[in-house]
């Protein structure tokens, strides 16, 4: 009985297993499985961060795993500042589509060494490869834009600098801690796991993680873009209140 | 312990806004100002986006001048007829700054704007009080000085459409309180202040009401302006933050109580040159951001201007 029981459970899970990469990249997906602790972030009232376990195994031989958190893109507006009359005034602007609301990349060893800037381009792997939709129209100082909107993204904390560490088990089993700050947009993220064998992209799974704003921050948020023009009426009704009940509770003080 | 502030969108310390709400409060009860002034400075210090702390902190001065208003409402020191003229050019321009302020936004040059209205206004403020307070300061140590005059006439008793304020005991143009009014509430859709700081110099000085008046009048238009600009601003930018103007107005009360029992007990010139020396900081602070070059000249905001 405990035999046959086994055997369904590892037929049950192999056929999960086949599904599941099966679904991801039938060419590719032999190579490895990898999935997140967690597939949803929720940006409660509390939230200050938090740490999301990516973890998998890889099949065969030792390969080098990269891991890219790409959050939601969107539109960026990038502006230059130029002196005027003695003070400092924005005054170019070039605005850039499709630009990742967070990047986030973890690599088993430095990018340069795993791979050459060519595959890592072809890719979109790394802060210089990041994929974004350039302005249209000529302009001279595009590259100096780009590179000022990433350097921007960095200082707000969207695009860590600093690669992840991916720590190896056995080269079979991999695990990487990915952190979010508390500023990072919300929307639809894709986290990516490449297997990469001398210099070669073998695999890339795509694993999708939402970050959605939950409780009563998310009904404030929703309340204030939907029904605009009574959330104004009850900001001035709470402010009226407490303007009168502070004034009466210490009139009595 | 941190807070996610939903329309600011970004998780802030509670800690920090409580005690800054206590400290400006306390500013406001110890020197009688409103506080606006300095608190969306400190906000956009702190790194709450401009637009957000400008509507936001609308928000907290109708809180914050019901309490006063009432008070001064109770003792009769209210004039409503110079008041309701003085609210409907509050609301004439205070909804022509909203405009504006959306319009700028869209430009990318409302954060500038901001900036510049505050070094101007906290420059010439500050700059008035302390030469006053420093005049008020040697008087009292050479009494027999001069007095002003109460009543000055000149070109603006000349104007037109002249009304009688019972209550003050002025008969006056109303286009010079509607004036001020239109000025103010500019100011409070594009400062976030209520803008006491201007009406009340001006009510004393231009339209010559008698000081007991000036203070009840001002904040009982402030309270119906502010909340224009808090609903317009909610309405057509979502830019007001109901979790900050809580967090604010916490700590604004108990401050505000403090500040009065200990600015009871500490000489009036004093504090004043002590309030003008904090504006012209606070003045100058920011007109060093504008002069000085900026680490980064490139800056990044949405497509549609936010942040800018």
């Amino acid at each position: 009985m405990m035999g046959v029981g086994r055997i369904a459970l590892l037929l049950s899970g192999f056929a999960v297993a086949v599904m599941v990469l099966g679904s991801a990249r039938p060419a590719s997906a032999q190579a490895g499985v990898a999935d997140l602790s967690d597939h949803l972030i929720a940006v409660t009232a509390g939230f200050a961060g938090t740490k999301l376990l990516l973890f998998g195994a890889i099949e065969g031989e030792a390969a080098d795993v990269v891991i890219v958190v790409g959050g939601p893109a969107d539109q960026v507006m990038v502006r230059r500042k130029e002196r005027m009359g003695g003070i400092w005034v924005n005054r170019h602007k070039l605005v850039f589509g499709g630009v990742p609301g967070f990047y986030r990349l973890a690599s088993t060893r430095p990018l340069d060494e795993i791979a050459s800037d060519r595959i890592l381009a072809r890719h979109g792997i790394g802060l210089d490869h990041i994929r974004m939709v350039n302005p249209k129209g000529e302009n001279g100082n595009l590259a100096d834009f780009r590179t000022a909107l990433i350097r921007n993204k960095k200082r707000q904390g969207l695009y860590p600098t600093e690669t992840g560490q991916i720590a190896m088990l056995g080269n079979r089993l991999f695990r990487s801690d990915i952190f979010f700050p508390s500023n990072v947009p919300t929307g639809t993220y894709n986290v990516t796991v490449y297997l990469l064998r001398a210099g070669k992209v073998i695999s890339a799974q795509t694993t999708p993680l939402v970050v959605s704003k939950i409780g009563i921050g998310a009904r404030v948020y929703a309340f204030a873009h939907r029904h605009s023009a009574l959330y104004g009426i009850v900001a001035i009704a709470i402010a009226l209140f407490a303007g009168w009940f502070a004034g009466a509770a210490f009139k009595r003080t | 312990m941190q807070i996610y502030l939903p329309i600011a969108e970004l998780s802030v310390n509670i800690f920090l806004f409580l005690g800054m709400g206590a400290g400006v409060g306390f500013l406001s009860g110890l020197f009688g100002v409103g506080g606006g002034f300095l608190m969306t400075p400190l906000l956009i210090f702190a790194g709450i986006p401009p637009a957000v702390a400008v509507a936001t902190e609308a928000n907290q001065i109708v809180a914050s001048s019901v309490s006063g208003a009432l008070a001064h409402w109770r003792r009769g020191n209210v004039d409503i007829k110079m008041g309701i003229v003085l609210l409907i050019g509050g609301i004439i321009g205070s909804t022509l700054g909203v405009w504006v302020f959306g319009l700028l936004q869209g430009l990318g040059q409302i954060d500038l704007v901001i900036r510049l209205s505050y070094v101007v206004f906290l420059g010439i403020i500050g700059g008035l009080m302390l030469v006053e307070s420093l005049k008020a300061i040697s008087r009292q140590r050479k009494p027999g000085g001069k007095r002003r005059k109460l009543h000055q006439h000149n070109w603006l008793h000349g104007l037109p459409l002249k009304m009688r304020f019972r209550r003050s005991k002025l008969y006056i143009s109303a286009l010079l309180p509607l004036g001020i009014g239109i000025l103010v509430g500019i100011l409070a859709a594009i400062m976030g202040v209520g803008g006491g700081f201007i009406m009340v110099p001006a009510m004393i000085y231009l339209l010559g009401m008698p000081t007991a008046m000036v203070v009840g009048t001002s904040l009982f238009q402030i309270i119906f302006v502010t909340a224009n600009v808090t609903f317009l601003q909610a309405w057509q930018n979502q830019t007001v933050d109901i979790f900050l103007a809580l967090l604010l107005l916490t700590g604004g009360v108990i401050g505000a109580q403090l500040g009065t029992r200990a600015g009871s007990k500490l000489p009036g010139e004093q504090l004043r040159s002590m309030l003008a020396l904090i504006v012209l900081g606070v003045c100058a602070r920011l007109a060093y951001e504008l002069l000085v070059r900026p680490d980064d000249l490139y800056s990044i905001g949405g497509a549609l201007g936010h942040g800018g």
